[in-house]
């Protein structure tokens, strides 16, 4: 059976994906830029619109970064006033587990599920390091090894507070003077070894049950988490083979918490430049790797891997002649570099020798190229086959531009998907669960206390 | 001399059976298009500002504690996304929400309120609230028990010590907040292609905040808001409160019985002003009064609401039945004991708030104390409040 693709679409980010220096790069954090995208993605008719967060600004050798896109709005209030300027799309919200508590999160979320009419998603995010803690009255309060655990647990509380109002606690009946019906809200009390809660949540629960939830880890312990808990994962995983594997490994492991396939949507970042001709595109893609990868995001993408100053060096000259400082770490605030710098420098040396590379022209080469690139239809036929082979369910799409990053996708190739049968020529009910296909969640605990 | 003209949302209004008055649409409060209308209604009378209310616990008719009744409004949405879901749909009222001190990170409500200035251009304004209520702190097991609320600070001086502890966090609560709101200068974004600079990071500033009570690092994650600093709004009933307006509110409301009482209170505002080495601008002193309003017999239907929830209605503020003409009269009066405005408390929802805007305002215009159409300003502005520069702006 032919599947069905499910786009979404992530406002343009807080590194150097996002250019910037484009004469058409318009205002980072002004609302009119989160409006037009999101409805330019309304206009495609996609599942949902993905505001990312960090709870500090990211900072190089001991001073804030710089080169890439700084600052961004709090997602939940952005997400909240496009509610009024949109009707169907589903809006994501990227909200931490470790610097926030259930309580006032599962309220928030649910707010935007009434305040949107059912299109509310929450990406749970973990962190656990004392950098970001700075910023929060508990500090860097946990360990790397709970951040899983805390989240977790966070999660499940926050659905025992939002099934804490059966979903037609509201009576509101003037005739029989009853505002709530009786039962229609239950204590809760969650007692665990993150959290110790108990009392009266005060939200209704929202039109969706609980709001979609996404889930973006990709460690052994993050794919669980997701498999357990999350209706999408927001995947790294674009290539079509990575993508396969990681699809097999994660959807197999639902069937363990009584979970179908179907029930989890595995949807890869992406990114894409469109052209007349596959030449054009290519030429294009060139254009805009150039300017993600300025001289001097270059030299600090090297120094990011070298552990040192290295601002020295011309970014148009060889590769640096130092050997890389393996203790030094430069960047904070960003995901950490995981892999063993020392090969990874040998690795360079021998391909920019190989092709005769610039520090730039290197970094470019060895960074993530886009994952489509070619015509409309070249790119539609790409995307289909990605889906219908399962490396994806469909897919996260990044736009390097604010705010028209989106336009040419939804006027180009999205018309060539609906003619193809695999993506919606239109919605099909009001909620983004509706959108992604996923069942109402009802609550556990409707029976007994009814 | 004109006056301010705020009103406060909250539920179906402040009477407790307000939900089961004709016209009242209790079906309808937990959706976007409930409030849409209010706030749209109160921009149509040309308000100042709208407040929003909220707790992080369910209503309740008992201080301190929740109570089994289920014939009153319980559950609330978050007042600041509900001021951000209405900010698209309006372009002049003045939009603010209340987020507490107790229980939220500092941080969290800086970039929150930072948001909604963003979204609506220079219209946000924030109401810091300090969440007392024992009952609230079991929502989030972070803080040992908080002590009953059922007797008097003055005759129980563990509690007044508890209860200066908490004004005395919101203080730097709020302290933090607008050094954050101020982390970024007006133009830290350079977009600079010559040195591949997107900002001038010597205009992002760390706050370094370090207090009795937590620390924060700094800055922002978001660039300085329109208004630079959102206007802070905070209500006052006695000396504490009175001094935390002083040191950390651009608005204060208080809640004065009768004329006398509002001179008084002013005077105690203005020492408390005095006392605390006040630099900013005077507090704006706006009085609260819940009113209920009606060309025939608003003390009528005030009782029959009485009646229904089985008690007269109890408030802080001054109850104000009567007709749009009596009530302008009676705000004339009670400004000339020093007020700046007021914020009215509908005592039910349509109904008190399109009787303010259709109603007392014409009065209002007609006697020259209030505003015929919106000046273009931000919310400062029309609170005759500068566009303060960053605390972190180097003097050029």
């Amino acid at each position: 059976m032919t599947k069905q693709i499910h786009l979404a679409a992530h406002f343009p980010g807080v590194n150097n994906t996002t250019v910037w220096s484009d004469p058409a790069s318009g205002s980072q954090i002004d609302f009119d830029s989160f409006r037009h995208l999101a409805q330019t993605a309304e206009r495609g008719k996609f599942d949902f619109f993905f505001l990312a967060e960090g709870l500090r600004l990211r900072e190089a050798k001991g001073r804030i970064h710089d080169l890439d896109v700084v600052g961004r709005p709090e997602s939940l209030t952005v997400l909240s006033a496009l509610a009024a300027v949109t009707t169907h799309l589903g809006l994501a919200a990227t909200v931490n587990s470790t610097f926030n508590e259930p309580y006032e999160v599962a309220r928030r979320l649910a707010t935007l599920d009434h305040l949107s009419g059912g299109r509310a998603a929450w990406n749970v995010v973990t962190s656990f390091d004392a950098f970001t803690g700075e910023n929060f009255r508990r500090g860097g309060f946990l360990d790397e090894a709970d951040r899983y655990t805390r989240a977790e647990e966070f999660l499940r509380t926050a659905r025992e507070l939002w099934d804490s109002w059966a979903p037609d606690a509201v009576a509101a009946d003037p005739a029989s003077g009853w505002f709530l019906r009786p039962g229609g809200v239950t204590p809760f009390r969650h007692q665990g070894r993150h959290f110790d809660i108990s009392g009266l949540f005060s939200t209704p629960r929202g039109p969706q049950g609980h709001p979609v939830i996404i889930q973006a880890g990709d460690s052994d312990e993050g794919r669980e988490f997701a498999a357990s808990s999350a209706d999408v994962i927001f995947s790294r995983h674009s290539k079509l083979d990575e993508g396969r594997a990681f699809y097999r490994d994660v959807k197999r492991r639902l069937a363990a918490y009584g979970r179908r396939p179907e029930d989890l949507k595995i949807l890869p970042a992406v990114t894409y430049v469109l052209g007349d001709t596959d030449a054009e595109a290519r030429e294009r893609a060139v254009e805009i790797r150039r300017a993600q990868v300025s001289p001097q995001t270059a030299i600090y993408f090297l120094e990011a891997v070298w552990g040192r100053d290295l601002s020295g060096y011309d970014p148009d000259g060889p590769l640096p002649d130092v050997e890389p400082d393996l203790d030094e770490g430069v960047a904070k605030g960003h995901a950490a570099f995981r892999r063993d710098r020392g090969e990874l420098v040998a690795k360079w040396r021998a391909l920019a020798a190989e092709k005769n590379l610039s520090i730039r022209e290197l970094a470019i080469e060895v960074s993530a190229p886009q994952t489509f690139i070619g015509t409309p239809r070249a790119v539609a036929d790409e995307i289909d086959h990605f889906v219908q082979t399962d490396a994806a369910d469909g897919f996260i799409f990044v736009p390097h531009l604010t705010p028209g990053g989106l336009d040419d996708l939804v006027d180009k190739v999205v018309p060539l998907l609906q003619e193809k049968g695999v993506f919606r020529a239109d919605y099909t009910g009001p909620t983004l669960r509706d959108h992604l296909g996923l069942s109402p969640r009802t609550p556990n605990r409707t029976e007994e206390n009814r | 001399m004109t006056l301010h003209l705020a009103v406060a949302l909250d539920g179906a209004g402040w009477h407790p059976a307000a939900w089961r008055a004709e016209g009242a649409r209790p079906d309808r409060l937990f959706t976007p298009g409930y409030w849409a209308d209010l706030v749209v209604e109160a921009e149509r009378g040309l308000l100042d500002f709208v407040t929003f209310e909220d707790a992080l616990g369910l209503q309740s008719s008992r201080p301190g504690e929740p109570d089994e009744r289920l014939d009153q409004v319980r559950g609330r949405l978050d007042a600041v996304l509900i001021a951000s879901r209405v900010a698209p749909l309006t372009s002049r009222i003045g939009l603010v929400p209340t987020a507490g001190t107790t229980h939220t990170e500092p941080f969290h409500v800086a970039i929150g309120i930072a948001s909604l200035d963003h979204v609506s251009r220079g219209r946000a304004g924030w109401r810091p609230q300090v969440f007392a209520r024992p009952d609230q702190v079991a929502h989030f097991g972070r803080r040992p028990p908080f002590p009953a609320l059922d007797r008097s600070p003055d005759r129980d001086p563990a509690l007044l010590d508890h209860l200066r502890n908490l004004f005395g966090e919101a203080a730097d609560v709020v302290e933090v907040i607008r050094r954050l709101w101020d982390s970024w200068e007006d133009d830290a974004e350079i977009r600079d292609v010559a040195t591949g600079r997107f900002i001038d990071r010597d205009k992002l500033h760390y706050i370094d905040f370090s207090g009795d009570w937590f620390s924060v690092k700094g800055p922002s994650i978001t660039p300085r808001s329109p208004q630079g600093q959102p206007l802070v709004t905070s209500l006052a009933h006695s000396e504490l409160p009175y001094e935390f307006a002083a040191k950390a509110s651009d608005v204060v409301y208080v809640t004065p019985r009768d004329r006398e009482d509002a001179a008084a209170i002013v005077e105690s505002v203005r020492a408390a002003e005095a006392a605390a080495g006040r630099t900013e601008p005077p507090l704006r002193i706006f009085a609260d009064l819940v009113v209920f309003l009606d060309a025939h017999d608003a003390a009528g239907r005030k009782a029959r609401l009485d009646d229904l929830d089985g008690a007269e209605l109890e408030s802080d503020a001054h109850v104000f039945t009567g007709t749009p003409e009596e009530l302008a009269a009676l705000l004339l009066n009670w400004r000339d004991a020093g007020l700046a405005g007021f914020r009215l408390r509908p005592g039910v929802l349509p109904h008190d708030l399109a009787a303010i805007t259709r109603g007392l305002v014409p009065e209002l215009q007609a006697a020259g104390a209030f505003r015929t159409a919106y000046d273009t300003g931000d919310l400062r502005g029309r609170l005759g409040l500068a566009r303060p520069a960053s605390r972190y702006a180097k003097a050029s």
